[in-house]
């Protein structure tokens, strides 16, 4: 590609006549009056020019290469400032950036393009602006001032491009500069200039909330408006502001009636053929207004009322042969369930719906599984109606579908229909491709353990699930199902004869291996002494037991975790078995395992054979039953198997000190022996808070984990030590406790930063509300330097504790938590403003939010 | 909000991209990629709408797509947009660039990645839709191609490009580079 072939002097075609094909105009027009550039240096090649000859490479290198040499003209012809090619080197590098190529040293230019004088260059500059600038760069600002000239341009079109670049990517302080002149054009009465406007509006609000009462005098006249574009860009500005602030929610409460006039003229009004796609007028519209419709109409009787008629009309009269239809029978749907509806209006909203799950059109398919997942909460009966057509969505092809309706199986199961669904879902589960395993996993535990009809069968579904879909379940499943175990006394030796089995057939489900070795250590003498009543029972050795254990314990499919949960269990059965030797013998060998955690566990175990030999059948002794607490429902903070991360969070600040006592009770109620507890502590004061701790807690031992000398129970101090029952119930159990009955809630969710707020009432104080904040990033980049603030109105008193991090993990890999207490006295209903800020992907990010819906129990 | 407009064609070559946030190249190459690998694995007779990628926003966001003959059309969006809806919005748009182009095919987005983003510029603008009126986004754009036209005064060029574009001899030449049926299921 040598540039050298492009030159071309050619003479002036000044007389061309019109060009009938004349539509392919670009930017290669300005070759033109270029006599002196051509004589200095060749013309660069055009943009067609360079897309052909990109177009021959054959191999990407090829391609990059190319790329390369393009890239080095088109710098050196920035170097030399050349005004007339400007214009076609950034549509070059615009090009190459879309193929994936780095453009940014076309940023300048871009900014020079837009201030030159021709609209050529202008529609490039902003064009490439729009594409190749990034708000969180200084350069972007240079660009203000000519976008506020370009506003205040004599042309429609530069305005339009300028309105349309700052709606782009206008930063906040542009915003905050240019605001005053996007008012202005809001109020023109050029549509073409005001739909744009009004966008750019949104934006600004986006970007800069505080501005939004600026636009408010505005709106007045925005929906008196005849131009679609107009009305359109309007709903959306209305939408936009409604669903910022409930104050301007209130103020355009009284817009419905004018509202549902337009949408009533739009499903009236015969064929206009401006407004026409598939023989619905204006379905875009129609549907915006239907949105706008249904954040009015929510929690609102009066606006709820108005509307009533409008959207029965539109329900009925909507031609649905065509997706555009159908697209604004959905919305309506969508509107019905949310607003104080009608019962008879709901009842037809759902029946749409019904009739949307048996069209052909899979798309139609999809929307109506969605809009039932959102209305099975309300309309649960009617949804109900549908259970066989949502089940046979199971079988379907496709993966969006097949998702939709497991979410909404599992939405649908009660108690009535537990058994027949179940055995659909499970049979899904066998099938289903390997990324729908995990949340149908952990479904089929939260139904199971919603409605299970008899404890067999739901010890049954668990172990279906683990044998099927082992390696896919939550962490927390493991001890979930051990205390589900240990509190069906009946079920003991049934359990641990089938878990066994398993065992035999597959050792490779590592949760089923964990929950199979804990009951082995747990009910060994069952299993052996083969006194089951629900099936034959079986006929084992002590031996052999030890052999399938101790095999565990050399597997390379065992995970750490794995081989603690063993040895564990082998030692446990040194007070259920006669073969103490044998145990002995193995846990001397572990006392040299390479695997610190295990070293550490066997080296402790020995002791306990040697020194403390008497208490040993105490310590061993069965667990006691755990009562049930709370819900082992998703909780917010994941867990994994041994790792000590959630255990950090707590210890870092301790629960607050006007409860310290219903956590360690709890947890010494369920270790029954309190004696054990100082020999211990003796024994092995290492390690305070290691992962290790969770292999002698399964034991119930208190106080391994160091820390201070204990107490006598009742006055166990807050520091309570980590790991205590870890591997058996999950931290978040505890906090359950004291959460009762206080509903959690969600006090922000934008741009993947979650913050969720749990409720405690301190006992002692009753005024005292505690509140822990939970925040999760759902981005794929980390936020760092995360500070959570809040101030409260002066009638309450508010302490912030430290937080557990100030980073956020990425994907909600982790939760930062922080702890609030609120004094109030008074019992008022609670409000708190909420500061963020953090950095996110190298911006500083910093929002404001109030947060007004605070449970009733929280506070009263 | 619309969070990206993607182009791409059957090889996951994009023809257009357009994000409404602000990625590094790299990640945008990613997300082109990834959105293509999501795509292009699907059959043609499954649902338009997938779950987005990972990449892009997460589960909050939804791809919307068509496929017409060589070429994917994917919007990707968040809940605050109707699904159906943006299916026709994409109807229009390709039915606007049909217009522009006088029988669109690959090749004419190929050669004027910069008119797409003009017209697009007329119909969605800072992620939110702008104009859904055909004839009125045809008749803006076409007033600013004539701005253009009388800025170069006379033009020379055109009349060659024109020629050039057709008789390219190209040996990758698409057979059948029609976009083929756009009229509505």
């Amino acid at each position: 590609m040598a540039f050298s072939e492009h030159w071309h002097i050619r003479t002036f075609p000044f007389s061309l006549g019109p060009d009938p094909s004349f539509s392919v105009s670009c930017y290669h027009n300005e070759e033109v009056d270029m006599t002196k550039s051509q004589l200095r240096m060749p013309a660069p090649i055009r943009l067609r020019e360079l897309i052909r000859t990109i177009r021959t490479a054959r191999t990407q290198a090829e391609e990059r290469e190319m790329i390369q040499k393009e890239c080095a003209a088109i710098r050196s012809s920035f170097r030399e400032e050349d005004n007339t090619y400007r214009c076609r080197n950034v549509a070059k590098l615009l090009y190459m950036h879309m193929l994936g190529y780095p453009a940014h040293f076309g940023q300048l230019e871009c900014l020079k393009l837009i201030a030159s004088q021709k609209f050529t260059d202008k529609r490039i500059g902003y064009l490439g602006a729009m594409l190749l600038l990034d708000e969180r760069q200084d350069v972007h600002l240079l660009m203000t001032n000519c976008i506020k000239n370009d506003l205040n341009h004599s042309t429609q079109y530069v305005q339009g491009l300028a309105l349309c670049t700052l709606g782009c990517m206008g930063s906040s302080e542009m915003c905050r500069d240019l605001a005053g002149e996007v008012e202005k054009l809001l109020k023109t009465s050029n549509s073409y200039l005001r739909k744009k406007a009004a966008l750019c509006a949104v934006h600004v609000i986006r970007k800069v909330p505080e501005l939004m009462e600026m636009f408010l005098p505005a709106t007045k006249n925005l929906l008196s408006e005849k131009n679609h574009g107009v009305l359109h860009t309007s709903v959306v500005l209305l939408t936009e502001m409604c669903e910022r602030s409930p104050d301007m929610l209130t103020h355009f409460r009284k817009l419905v009636p004018q509202l549902v006039r337009i949408l009533k003229n739009l499903i009236m009004s015969g064929y206009s053929p401006e407004h026409d796609v598939s023989g619905i007028s204006d379905p875009f519209l129609q549907v915006r207004i239907l949105r706008l419709l249904r954040i009015l109409g929510k929690n609102d009787d009066d606006s709820s009322e108005a509307m009533n008629d409008i959207l029965a009309q539109v329900a009925t009269n909507t031609e649905t042969s065509k997706n555009v239809g159908n697209a604004i029978l959905y919305e309506t749907v969508l509107t019905i369930m949310d607003i104080k509806s009608e019962s008879g209006l709901r009842v037809l909203a759902i029946n749409i719906l019904g009739r949307f799950l048996l069209n052909n059109d899979k798309n139609i398919r999809y929307v109506a599984l969605t809009s039932l997942l959102k209305t099975v909460q309300t309309d649960h009966n009617a949804v109900q109606r549908h259970r066989s057509t949502i089940v046979d969505c199971l079988k379907d092809l496709d993966v969006s579908i097949k998702r939709r309706a497991m979410e909404l199986s599992f939405a649908l199961v009660n108690g009535n229909n537990i058994r027949g669904m179940m055995k659909e879902l499970l049979y899904f589960l066998d099938s289903c491709d390997p990324e729908f395993k995990a949340d149908c996993a952990s479904g089929v535990f939260l139904a199971a353990e919603k409605y299970a009809p008899s404890k067999r069968w739901h010890i049954d579904t668990i172990m279906r699930v683990l044998t099927t879909a082992g390696s896919y379940v939550r962490d927390d499943s493991v001890p979930n199902l051990i205390q589900l175990i240990t509190n069906s006394v009946e079920m003991h030796a049934y359990t641990v004869q089938r878990l066994y089995k398993a065992l035999l057939d597959d050792i490779s489900q590592q949760p089923l291996v964990q929950v199979a070795s804990w009951c082995i250590g747990e009910y060994g003498d069952l299993l052996v002494s083969g006194q089951c009543e629900e099936e034959e029972p079986i006929q084992v050795t002590e031996d052999e037991v030890l052999d399938v254990l101790e095999g565990l314990l050399v597997s390379n499919l065992s995970t750490p975790v794995t081989r603690g949960y063993s040895l564990t269990a082998i030692m446990k059965l040194s007070t259920r078995f006669s073969s103490v030797n044998r145990i002995k013998k193995v846990v001397s060998i572990y006392g040299s395992s390479i695997d610190v955690e295990l070293q550490q566990r066997a080296v402790e175990y020995n002791a306990l054979f040697k020194k403390y030999d008497h208490m040993r059948p105490a310590l061993l002794e069965r667990m006691p039953i755990m009562e049930k607490t709370a819900s082992n429902g998703p909780t917010e903070i994941v867990q994994t198997n041994g790792e000590t991360e959630p255990s950090t969070v707590e210890a870092k600040h301790p629960p607050p000190v006007t409860q310290p006592t219903n956590q360690a009770n709890d947890l010494l109620d369920l270790l029954g022996g309190n004696d054990v507890v100082p020999v211990i502590q003796t024994t092995i004061p290492t390690k305070p808070a290691s992962a290790g701790g969770e292999l002698l807690d399964l034991l119930g031992d208190l106080s391994l984990s160091g820390g201070p000398a204990p107490a006598p129970p009742p006055s166990v101090p807050t520091s309570q030590p980590p790991f205590l029952l870890d591997g058996l119930t999950s931290q978040p159990l505890f906090n359950d406790i004291a959460a009762a009955g206080i509903p959690s809630m969600i006090a922000y969710n934008k741009n993947g930063l979650k913050i969720d707020f749990t409720f405690e009432r301190a006992n002692p104080n009753p005024n005292i509300a505690v509140i822990t904040i939970h925040a999760t990033n759902s981005t794929e980049a980390e936020m760092t330097d995360f500070v959570f603030q809040a101030a409260v109105p002066k009638t309450f008193q508010l302490q912030l504790l430290s937080p557990s991090s100030n980073v956020v993990p990425a994907l909600n890999q982790g939760t930062v938590t922080q702890v609030i207490r609120v004094l109030n006295p008074q019992k008022q209903q609670l409000r708190m403003r909420i500061k963020l800020t953090y950095t996110h992907k190298g911006s500083a990010v910093q929002d404001l939010a109030e947060v007004n819906n605070f449970p009733p129990q929280s506070w009263q | 909000m619309i969070k990206a407009i993607l182009i791409f064609n059957n090889h996951g070559k994009p023809r257009l991209s357009k994000f409404y946030e602000h990625y590094n190249e790299d990640t945008e190459q990613q997300i082109i990629r990834e959105t293509f690998h999501l795509v292009s694995k699907r059959d043609e007779n499954v649902c338009n709408f997938l779950e987005g990628g990972l990449l892009i926003g997460g589960l909050d966001y939804k791809l919307i797509y068509r496929h017409y003959a060589t070429l994917y059309f994917v919007f990707c969006v968040d809940s605050s947009e109707s699904e159906l809806g943006i299916l026709d919005l994409i109807q229009v748009f390709v039915e606007t660039l049909d217009k522009c182009f006088e029988n669109v095919c690959e090749l004419d987005l190929i050669f004027h990645v910069d008119k797409v983003h003009h017209i697009l510029a007329e119909m969605v603008m800072g992620g939110m839709v702008l104009e859904t009126n055909m004839n009125e986004i045809i008749t803006q754009v076409d007033a600013q191609n004539k701005m253009e036209k009388s800025e170069a005064g006379i033009a020379g060029a055109p009349a060659r490009a024109v020629s050039a574009v057709k008789n390219m001899n190209l040996p990758e030449m698409p057979k059948n580079i029609n976009i083929g049926d756009i009229s509505i299921k």
